[in-house]
């Protein structure tokens, strides 16, 4: 119980839980989420979001330092961007080696996550190491790469508004374009999307595959300028896989994705919280997060069954 | 030279020795057909399943004890993606986080936040008597522990099992076929069961090595990666016995180099020898296209 | 010839969800005969078959293996009574070698060497030769057929069941393997053989059993009935719809204009098959063309060049900018089941749409479709999945015309669908109207279909297409039957 009210009060307990604990966790979660949701909505099955949100960290990091003279209006742009680029980028491995290929995307964007820990691993121990050269990581950016605070006195910054905004767009994109309904048709009926539709599906899934990977750099770029200000080993405890649940419990949907980071953003910071005050393992989340998705897939699961049941009993009852 | 490389040589030996575990166990669950990504989670539930069991019985009961773990963990994967037909990739990374989270809970639980301090008995090396006097080679092969030489029997016997009974040309042909087997009077689901069984209890088997004989501790997140690791040996093994055993070394091989390197007081940045091992099975990946030795009903329902 | 009974099936039925695919189906199957198992597609044939052999269980019904009645818990029992089933779609696993396919489904050791040696025992006695080493995926389709029937040997089958067993096969080797059939079941063996060709049935069986929509309607000896009884068994009393029937003779050929022109086109699959070769062919406006082959024959390429789904590898193709076309499958070439009606008719603009999409105005074009071809549905936003066959198939019909007036391509537009949709679906198909009424293709597997739709006829053999003149006699079907085999 007491662990409870401290999860609790660590998420919501206080305007600075809500706004620099709670939301702040929320933010690379809905922009992790949007590129697992994108991906997974036209058949992409990119696991490889860990690896391109590093990507996209260490690129903003190296542009952060190579711009270090520039004014905040230049820098923060040029890390979203070069963020998202180093992000599709990293995507684009995976995707040119299956469409080139047939690589099944699986296993490549999986091994491409552990090259980018080793290319993390080594840029904090060298090209971008701090200057005294002991701790392995990069110096702090300077104040003109840090991202703006949205709210006076919180931590909440611009990645924020970056992954709302973000939201936005890929709904109307999925739900209104002609392109976004080609990544619906694509992932939901391959065969059909070509054979009736005349959509060049592997065109899609390539296009699908960068957009993913851009949406996790940004969130790499978004930790880096928003929230740690520096590059090291740990930059993500794994968002690239709790990005996985972000987007199952949102069924895909980017407007889902806000409000399914929500909710893990606000437990994680609530398990801080839990940890510190009441003494329970923070990785409790990390279970409560795989029952989420099992839960879904269950659901799903049984949903399949009722529905094939009710056609059977209502086929009978005719 | 022979300083540096024969301890070179052994810790390639001994990092692959759960490597291998891990991978011949990923090998039969993709023959049969199924891609198990909860296999990291099967691999730290073996780990810690092995120092709660060794701490109440000894070393045999710890490896005992992370193979049941491994099985349980497993199981779990299986129900999910056998009884319920989930998707094999989700259920997997789902597993995973499962397993993560729980051992860390878990052992907190046990031990306190404190987590680190708490040592098992470990098992020793054995010297095989000859053998291990062969010049270069012979203490790498012949000086390490029982994991190690249960290796040297279990691969022969993996392979031979494969092509020479009909319980293994069944199990491939579920991978393959599925319907052909089934048409054939094979049961394909009851294969992929005790494919992922026995995929479950070698990830215990590598979770049990790493804690008994190699590190003698747990850790939170000590799997490290490798039940990832296992699953790039295997398509750099090509799924063969004897090539995943192979491939299992390089991986071996590449994370010992860096000990050789610092050794040596090259300055060649050790994490290219960690990336290297990926990058060659992404580019065998490539190369392999038109030659597919894939199971070709691999990731589905 | 005794009442020596070897699979006695009674009264069985089954039902898959909502369809129900056997409705009190029988079928008595004598030692040492061929017994011939007819119907048209859909009809339950192959579904009472793997009943027969437990890859599938009864919900109601007896089955009956050498007189003792059976429950038959999965293909292992089937096998282990000495029941061997070569499938349409062969059950062979491609990447791994002729013995080990015969292995399989065994038990203990694996003795390559002496299943070899007994492939090739097999192959002298029986005729049926193969390299046990090769592998399957290497085997050209007549081989892999033959392994079929090797497995079954292999396993001591006397009771063979073959489902549409010369559909895949060149007409030499078919006949071969009838050939083969007839010595095996004067040798004391039993052959089931499911077929949907009438002259193999009347041929070589023996027997004969037809079903229609999941019943037996026609059972006996051969001798003991004449082809129209069989042929009217098949289509029922009924037969076609009147509508269709009409529209035959009062079509006039070359009604129009020319809408689809073939001059000289090959084309080359991605393997450097040769699948069309120097077709010429022209489809005018108000015509009905019908396509008849067998499997592989080259329809499924011409097809999909006159739909402007393939591009010729050489030759010249003059479509109009938009073709209607409804492929066979249509769960997942025509449609997709999670998506809405409105989206599924969006997706076949999807393609070459840009920028936003109109979805009001998409959602009144499926209201219109849905209410012109009298789809039966909730309502536009209800996932295809929802509907029947014949729906879907009215919606996709509905979606192609709506969007191509010009030109329509249909193939086996009327699979899975009972004979009530499957009429209905013909009639939109066939009697497509307009100003100028468009130009129809039509290929089916029932050359009845074709006979009862087309205003002209041409078949597909071995990559070239030759038109088929009208007999005198508008019920002699020689020259089709002879057309697909490739006979002059």
């Amino acid at each position: 119980m007491d662990a409870l009210l401290a999860l609790w009060d660590g998420a919501f307990g206080s305007a600075f839980a809500f706004w620099s604990a709670t939301l702040v966790r929320t933010t690379p979660l809905v922009l992790v989420g949007l590129a697992v949701a994108l991906a997974f909505r036209a058949g992409v099955l990119n696991i490889g979001a860990e690896g391109q949100l590093i990507a996209g960290a260490i690129a903003a990091t190296a542009l952060a330092q190579w711009l270090d003279v520039m004014p905040t209006i230049i820098t923060v742009p040029a890390m979203a961007f070069g963020g998202m680029l180093a992000g599709a980028a990293w995507a684009g491995i995976a995707a040119w080696l299956r469409r080139r290929f047939g690589v099944l995307e699986v296993i490549s964007t999986l091994m491409l996550n552990f090259i980018a820990l080793a290319l993390l691993s080594w840029v904090v121990r060298g090209p971008l190491q701090e200057p005294t050269g002991i701790y392995p990581q990069s110096a702090t950016i300077v104040a003109n790469a840090q991202w703006p605070f949205l709210l006076e006195g919180q931590r909440l910054h611009l990645g924020f508004a970056f992954g709302l905004m973000l939201a936005a767009a890929s709904w109307y994109w999925l739900a209104r374009t002609a392109s976004g309904f080609r990544v619906r048709v694509v992932g939901a009926g391959p065969r059909a999307a070509a054979s009736a539709g005349g959509v060049d599906v592997a065109r899609t899934t390539f296009g699908v595959f960068l957009v993913s990977g851009a949406c996790a750099g940004l969130a790499g770029a978004s930790e880096v300028g928003g929230v740690t200000w520096a590059l090291y080993d740990g930059i993500s405890p794994g968002y690239g896989y709790t990005a996985i649940a972000v987007a199952l419990l949102a069924r895909l949907d980017p407007r889902g994705v806000v409000v399914s980071a929500f909710f893990f953003g606000a437990l994680e910071a609530g398990a801080a919280a839990m940890q510190r005050d009441a003494g329970v393992p923070a990785v409790i989340v990390q279970v409560f997060v795989a029952l989420v998705i099992l839960g879904v897939l269950a659901g799903t699961h049984l949903r399949d069954r009722a529905r094939a049941w009710r056609l059977v009993t209502r086929r009978e009852a005719a | 030279m022979e300083v540096l490389i024969i301890p070179f040589l052994e810790a390639a030996v001994r990092t692959a020795t759960p490597l291998a575990f891990a991978a011949l166990g990923e090998l039969v669950a993709e023959r049969s057909g199924v891609i198990n990504l909860g296999l990291e989670g099967a691999i730290i539930a073996g780990c810690l399943g092995a120092l709660v069991a060794s701490g109440l019985g000894g070393p045999v009961i710890g490896f005992a004890g992370g193979i049941a773990a491994g099985v349980a963990l497993t199981a779990v994967f299986a129900v999910f993606v056998i009884n319920l037909r989930t998707d094999q990739i989700i259920a997997g990374t789902a597993v995973t986080m499962l397993g993560l989270g729980l051992t860390g809970a878990i052992y907190r639980a046990l031990y306190g936040t404190g987590g680190a301090g708490l040592s098992t008995a470990m098992i020793a090396p054995i010297a095989i008597p000859g053998l291990s006097a062969i010049p270069l080679i012979g203490p790498a092969l012949f000086r390490q522990t029982v994991p190690t030489y249960a290796l040297y029997v279990l691969v022969p016997l993996l392979a031979w099992w494969l092509r020479g009974t009909h319980a293994g040309l069944a199990l491939r042909a579920t991978g393959e076929n599925l319907e052909a087997a089934e048409a054939a009077g094979a049961a394909p689901r009851r294969i992929r069961w005790g494919a992922l069984l026995v995929a479950g209890a070698m990830a215990g088997l590598c979770g049990s090595t790493l804690v008994l004989a190699q590190v003698g501790t747990f850790s939170e997140g000590m799997s490290a990666g490798r039940g990832f690791i296992a699953i790039a040996i295997v398509v750099l093994g090509r799924w063969s016995a004897f090539g995943t055993a192979l491939a299992a070394l390089v991986f071996g091989a590449a994370f010992a180099l860096q000990y050789l390197f610092q050794a040596l007081g090259w300055s060649l940045p050790y994490q290219l020898f960690i990336a290297l091992p990926y990058v060659l099975t992404l580019a065998l990946l490539a190369l392999m296209r038109g030659r597919v030795s894939a199971p070709a009903g691999l990731g589905r329902a | 010839m005794s009442g020596d009974e070897a699979l006695v099936l009674r009264d069985v039925r089954r039902s898959f969800g909502r369809t129900v695919a056997l409705d009190g189906a029988s079928c008595t199957v004598r030692r040492g005969t061929i017994h011939a198992l007819l119907g048209e597609n859909g009809a339950g044939k192959t579904t009472l078959m793997r009943i027969a052999y437990g890859l599938l269980a009864p919900d109601a019904g007896e089955v009956r293996v050498n007189g003792a009645p059976v429950n038959l818990g999965s293909s292992r029992d089937g096998i282990a009574l000495g029941l061997g089933m070569v499938h349409q779609h062969f059950m062979l696993v491609p990447a791994m070698t002729v013995a080990e396919n015969v292995a399989l489904g065994g038990r203990g050791r694996f003795e390559r060497d002496a299943t070899a040696t007994r492939i090739e025992a097999l192959g002298r006695d029986s005729g049926l030769a193969l390299d046990p080493r090769a592998r399957v995926a290497d085997l050209p389709v007549g081989a892999q057929q033959r392994l079929e029937i090797v497995k079954a040997l292999a396993h001591e089958a006397r009771v063979l069941i073959l489902d549409e067993p010369t559909a895949v096969l060149a007409p030499a080797e078919g006949a071969e393997l009838l050939r083969w059939l007839r010595r095996f079941a004067d040798s004391g063996g039993t052959v089931v053989l499911i077929t949907h060709k009438l002259r193999d049935a009347l041929e070589f069986g023996d027997d004969l059993t037809v079903l229609r929509r999941g019943r037996t309607v026609l059972a006996g000896s051969r001798g003991e009935m004449t082809e129209a009884q069989v042929i009217t068994a098949l289509v029922g009393e009924a037969g076609l719809p009147s509508a269709l029937r009409a529209r035959t003779g009062a079509l006039t050929p070359s009604a129009g204009e020319p809408v689809l022109h073939l001059e000289g086109v090959d084309y080359i699959d991605a393997r450097g098959v040769t699948r069309l070769h120097e077709v010429t062919l022209e489809v005018r406006a108000g015509e009905v063309l019908g396509v008849i082959g067998v499997e592989g024959a080259g329809q499924y390429e011409l097809l999909r060049i006159l739909a402007g789904r393939l591009e010729p590898t050489r030759g010249r193709a003059t479509r109009p900018t938009r073709v209607g076309f409804i492929p066979e499958d249509r769960l997942h070439d025509a449609l997709i089941p999670e998506l809405t009606l409105t989206e599924n008719l969006a997706l076949a603009t999807a393609g070459s749409a840009h920028g936003t999409l109109a979805w009001e105005a998409t959602r009144r074009s499926a209201a219109e479709i849905m209410r012109r071809f009298d789809v039966r549905a909730e309502g536009t936003e209800t996932p295809a999945r929802a509907l029947s066959g014949g729906n879907q198939q009215k919606f996709v019909v509905g979606r192609e015309r709506h969007l191509a007036g010009a030109a329509l391509v249909a193939e086996n537009p009327t699979r899975g669908l009972d004979l009530r949709a499957s009429a209905k679906v013909l009639d939109e198909i066939a009697g497509a109207d307009g100003d100028p009424p468009p130009a129809v293709v039509v290929y089916s597997s029932d050359i009845d279909e074709i006979l009862a739709v087309a205003t002209r006829v041409v078949a597909c053999y071995n990559g070239s297409v030759r038109e088929i003149p009208r007999a005198a006699d508008p019920k002699d079907r020689t020259p089709y039957a002879r057309a697909l085999l490739g006979a002059h």
